[in-house]
């Protein structure tokens, strides 16, 4: 593995699943109220809500990451919110990277946990309200059981999302090794410093990677037929 | 209504006036380093006023320029960021090696956006007293390399490399300073310096000996080869008003005319 892999290949490889695992995580935490009061609501907040986070299915990345190194920056409202509040600066941290995909990847969760909200319904929520069960109670024991497709995909679609990310750490990272340098731009590094053999072999390992997550994620979600 | 008919036909009008013009001039690819970009952007104009053809102008780094035009990519006319890049083209048959010459010479200058940070001899460097320093990428930039060099030769890099932030090329860096991200960067002179003054912040000039010359040379591209428009422009490079205009922008220039 070594003489294939440098120690600074496996760091960013290392690194990278950290932030994907830390990002998918605090996803879950702030997506699933989100998605539930989504797949809920009659309010007029729900459209422009949809709007925000449905954003970065459509921005640039290169946009984020240029509003969030001017915003994040000392002179910027969040950096001197950050500030203000013991954190210090965002940019070059991996706390910066963290925030910046938890933006990133937010609408690969919140949409699948929404649909998954949407699709059960009244019903089961009424006849468990009947037996008396909390709100609570139903959440976990309804609710969230009969989402776990939903939940399956947007764990893999939120972890798979922010391994492939790029412009946004590119603009607020500074490749720091161990801090900042992940995969991605680890590979453009390689390509720009034309040393194609160690970016081929992270780029296959990122393709394996992505086709077989992709691959996991359709085989646990086949096509139902109709009952 | 009876206009609607026609409309096609008079959306065409204006192509028909600026044939004429167009016939005589040519369209020029060519690729800059990202350094160079608000000086080319003023030479582009005055050459297309001067001979009516078009610059067209991509802004990258080298490196990346290099791999692309490898690959086939349209640039008829390199400006890199360093004297290798272009040197390796013409020996691997992708430019032409008599068109090499030096455009520029790049100066680095240590630079903050605070205007009391910096100190005219860049004692700060030694003293501290600031969480980032920004550096292009080494690997990929000359003017990262030439930090280096500099760094090393006032034997601070050990110090200060633990609070390294790299950009991929000169812009990105000058982006983490001018944000306030990073206290104080290695930028290009280019990007701070107008008519011969800092324009903000506070600033140290690296003397030119703390780094070998960051000489930025030219080269035409096979590409345009067959393309007399893009031999004009790079005679015009040399020409005493894109000289002025290269000099106004914080660059040095080679001692003798290089044709």
């Amino acid at each position: 593995m070594e003489s294939i892999l440098s120690p600074s290949d496996l760091g960013a490889i290392t690194l990278t699943l950290k932030l994907a695992s830390v990002t998918t995580l605090l996803l879950l935490l702030i997506g699933t109220p989100i998605a539930w009061w989504l797949a809920r609501t009659t309010s007029l907040w729900r459209g422009p809500v949809s709007a925000l986070v449905a954003l970065p299915l459509v921005l640039p990345p290169t946009v984020l990451g240029f509003y969030l190194l001017v915003s994040l920056g000392p002179n910027g409202p969040l950096g001197q919110l950050t500030q203000a509040l013991g954190l210090g600066l965002l940019p070059f941290t991996f706390a910066g990277l963290v925030v910046g995909s938890v933006l990133y990847s937010m609408p690969f969760v919140i949409q699948p946990l929404q649909n998954a909200f949407s699709v059960i319904g009244e019903g089961p929520l009424e006849a468990a309200a009947t037996l008396r069960a909390s709100p609570l109670d139903r959440f976990f024991t309804v609710v969230l059981p009969l989402a776990r497709p939903g939940f399956l995909t947007a764990i893999i679609l939120g972890f798979a999302h922010t391994v492939g990310e790029f412009g946004v750490v590119l603009m607020i990272g500074g490749n720091i090794p161990d801090e900042t340098r992940v995969i991605s731009v680890q590979i453009y590094d390689h390509v720009e410093a034309l040393e194609y053999t160690q970016a081929h072999w992270l780029s296959a390992g990122m393709l394996l990677f992505s086709f077989l997550v992709l691959l996991l994620l359709y085989s646990f979600n086949p096509a139902k037929p109709p009952r | 209504m009876k206009i609607l008919k026609h409309l096609p036909f008079l959306l065409l009008l204006p192509t028909l006036f600026g044939q004429p013009i167009r016939l005589l001039a040519d369209d020029i690819q060519v690729a800059v380093a990202a350094n160079f970009s608000a000086p080319m952007e003023l030479i582009a104009t005055e050459f297309e006023k001067a001979t009516s053809h078009r610059a067209l102008l991509t802004f990258g780094s080298t490196g990346k320029f290099y791999t692309q035009i490898q690959h086939g990519a349209p640039f008829e006319i390199l400006l890199a960021a360093d004297a290798r890049t272009p040197e390796k083209l013409v020996a691997e048959g992708a430019a032409l090696a008599d068109s090499r010459f030096t455009y520029a010479i790049g100066r680095l200058v240590l630079w903050s956006l605070n205007p009391d940070l910096v100190d005219a001899q860049g004692a700060i460097l030694a003293e501290g007293g600031f969480k980032h320093l920004a550096i292009a990428s080494p690997r990929l930039a000359p003017y990262g390399a030439a930090a280096i060099e500099t760094l090393t030769r006032l034997g601070l890099l050990e110090m200060v490399r633990s609070r390294f932030v790299q950009g991929e090329n000169i812009s990105q860096t000058y982006q983490f300073v001018a944000s306030g991200n990073a206290e104080l960067g290695f930028v290009a002179k280019s990007q701070v310096y107008t008519a011969g003054k800092l324009n903000k912040g506070s600033g140290w000039l690296v003397p030119a000996e703390l780094h070998n010359p960051i000489r930025q040379d030219a080269v035409l591209l096979n590409r345009g080869k067959d393309n007399p428009a893009a031999a004009s422009l790079m005679k015009y490079l040399t020409s005493d008003s894109a000289r002025a205009v290269i000099e106004a922008y914080g660059y040095a220039l080679p001692p003798v005319s290089p044709r």
